[in-house]
């Protein structure tokens, strides 16, 4: 189970306050935590827990669906010991910032990138935050769910007519 | 005293050895590059956000156009993905068939990139002999999925359709003769002083800052981590292969080059193994909810074809979740990471490409070198514009 996990057992220990919830599902151990202690937490999976690749870095919109808009989220992925761990941590749309993760891995500096560029959540302290996939005049967001799919200027998909 | 200014410099979007769409900045002293900033995105076409608004079944396409120089990778580790998020259950004979795919896939990636990174440096045979290989590869692509490139092969529980019985012929002949077109690549290559020269100790990167960067797959075994995901975080039987893990020492393009080699020595090796244990089954799992009905079903009673337009209009209610799938892809890990709200469709598919990550990374190997250096790391990085932009 999700509470017998190494890495879960040492991050309730150190912080208890922090860790929001623990999932299990399909084999696959999710931590959701704070905002304000995830660049702790990620240091400490990092240097203490040997989680030192950062597989993927990505965020999720769930507007209308749950309370904070934003869920990032954090793959890691420890060599040494072939493990994987996620860690969620929520984004609110009025506060749509969070710390950046270039400061634990590099990895982390384009696909925040990414993130800023596709859902417009801000990296404090990013070194270099540009948009990376869409061009630098682009207006708005493609990934957030209001974003029309087919374009700026269009009605929002409704589904196939058929 | 005479002073010297740096010159900006740019690379690309249409330049023959970026590999497709990718536009570097340069800022050189003299032919020395000071800095590189990539510029990506020409390629966007929002796979991730096409796939919130199609059912399980249908974003499958969109994956082959992915890295579109291994369809069937990214057919697989999507696939792998949604089985996992369904609990689906694959028969043996459409997991080996999906074995010896990805494998042939793999082979045929890396002809591609001995080809381009050759043709980059100067060796304009290989280049010919490499692509001559390839066609192999695509003819059987062909015969079992009837394109040579956006295969669509694979499916939820299995395989679109069982392969044909030259499959196996096919696939062996090409196998067997391969360590042979691998012996005459790296005569052309391995001792070449022009090949030496251009690639040992370029683009050196050390398996710390691979691993703190981000790097997979070939690459980082070229800097010397003993890392794969096909033996460490096994998926769709491949635990029951035996193949080596090759690993450099340098962490240079050669280094790079070399593991790549070994790799397609392997590839065949895992081909013949699971050619040899094909055996006769079903092709698809029984599981109505999910899958697709044989197509026999369909063209011959109505409830086949009932079944076959309610899966393919509506698809099927995955269970609320979140699941990631990494596979080893030719390029590295390519990962599938699918939040699901209960619905048909995804929440979000994101797709965690290999090459994008390792992209990063080119600055980090080609600073304080020579343009035509940059040109061999470009190569050796073995990128794919499509997966990249997505």
């Amino acid at each position: 189970m999700a509470e017998n996990n190494r890495a879960v057992q040492k991050l309730k220990e150190k912080f208890a306050a922090s860790i929001i919830d623990v999932v299990e599902f399909r084999g696959e151990v999710t931590v959701t935590v704070a905002k304000a202690a995830i660049i702790d937490i990620l240091l400490f999976l990092k240097h203490s827990l040997q989680f030192n690749q950062l597989t993927d870095l990505t965020a999720v919109d769930y507007l209308d669906k749950k309370e904070d808009r934003f869920m990032m989220v954090y793959q890691l992925l420890s060599i040494a010991n072939k493990d994987r761990l996620r860690i969620k941590t929520a984004v609110t749309e009025a506060d749509c910032s969070i710390p950046t993760a270039t400061q634990v891995w590099k990895t982390a500096n384009w696909l925040e990138r990414e993130v800023f560029d596709l859902f417009g959540i801000t990296f404090d302290k990013h070194p270099d935050q540009r948009r990376i996939l869409m061009s630098d005049d682009w207006v708005g967001h493609p990934l957030r769910k209001d974003y029309p799919l087919q374009g700026p200027d269009r009605e929002p998909y409704k589904g196939r007519l058929s | 005293m005479a002073t010297t200014e740096t010159m900006t410099l740019n690379m690309g979007p249409q330049h023959p050895s970026t590999h497709g769409v990718l536009r570097l900045v340069l800022e050189l002293d003299g032919e020395v590059i000071v800095k590189v900033t990539p510029h990506i995105g020409f390629l966007h076409r929002g796979v991730e956000k096409l796939a919130e608004h199609r059912t399980y079944h249908q974003i499958l396409p969109l994956t082959d156009r992915l890295d579109y120089l291994a369809p069937m990778s990214n057919n697989l580790g999507y696939i792998l993905a949604v089985e996992k998020l369904m609990a689906v259950e694959v028969p043996e004979r459409a997991e080996t068939i999906r074995i010896i795919m990805a494998e042939l896939t793999r082979l045929e990636s890396h002809l591609v990139w001995l080809a381009c990174h050759a043709l980059d440096i100067g060796a304009m045979t290989v280049f010919i002999y490499a692509f001559r290989e390839r066609e192999t590869v695509m003819e059987i692509y062909e015969l079992i999925s009837g394109a040579r490139m956006t295969s669509n092969f694979f499916r939820v529980g299995g395989l679109s359709q069982d392969v044909p019985d030259e499959f196996v012929k096919k696939a062996g002949d090409f196998i067997d003769a391969m360590p042979g077109y691998l012996d005459q690549y790296e005569g052309l290559l391995t001792t070449n002083p022009i090949w030496l020269k251009r690639t040992v100790g370029n683009g050196v990167i050390s398996a710390e800052d691979a691993i703190e960067i981000g790097i997979t797959g070939p690459a980082l075994r070229g800097s010397g981590v003993d890392w794969d995901l096909r033996r460490d975080d096994s998926y769709s039987g491949y635990d029951k292969y035996q193949f080596k893990v090759p690993v450099g020492e340098n962490c240079d393009t050669f280094d790079r080059y070399k593991v790549r080699l070994v790799e397609m020595r392997e590839a065949c090796k895992i081909v013949r193994q699971g050619l040899d244990r094909l055996k006769p089954g079903p092709v698809l799992a029984d599981c109505p909810q999910v899958c697709y009905p044989p197509k026999e079903n369909v063209y011959n009673s109505i409830e086949g074809l009932i079944h076959h337009f309610k899966i393919a209009s509506e698809g099927f209610y995955a269970p609320e979740g979140e699941v990631y799938q990494g596979v080893e892809a030719p390029k590295g890990e390519l990962g599938f990471y699918i939040v699901s709200d209960g619905g048909n469709k995804p929440e979000r598919l994101r797709i965690r490409p290999p090459s994008f990550v390792n992209l990063q990374a080119i600055e980090q190997m080609s600073v304080g070198s020579m343009i035509a250096d940059l040109v061999a790391v470009i190569g050796t990085l073995d990128i794919v514009l499509g997966e990249i932009d997505r």
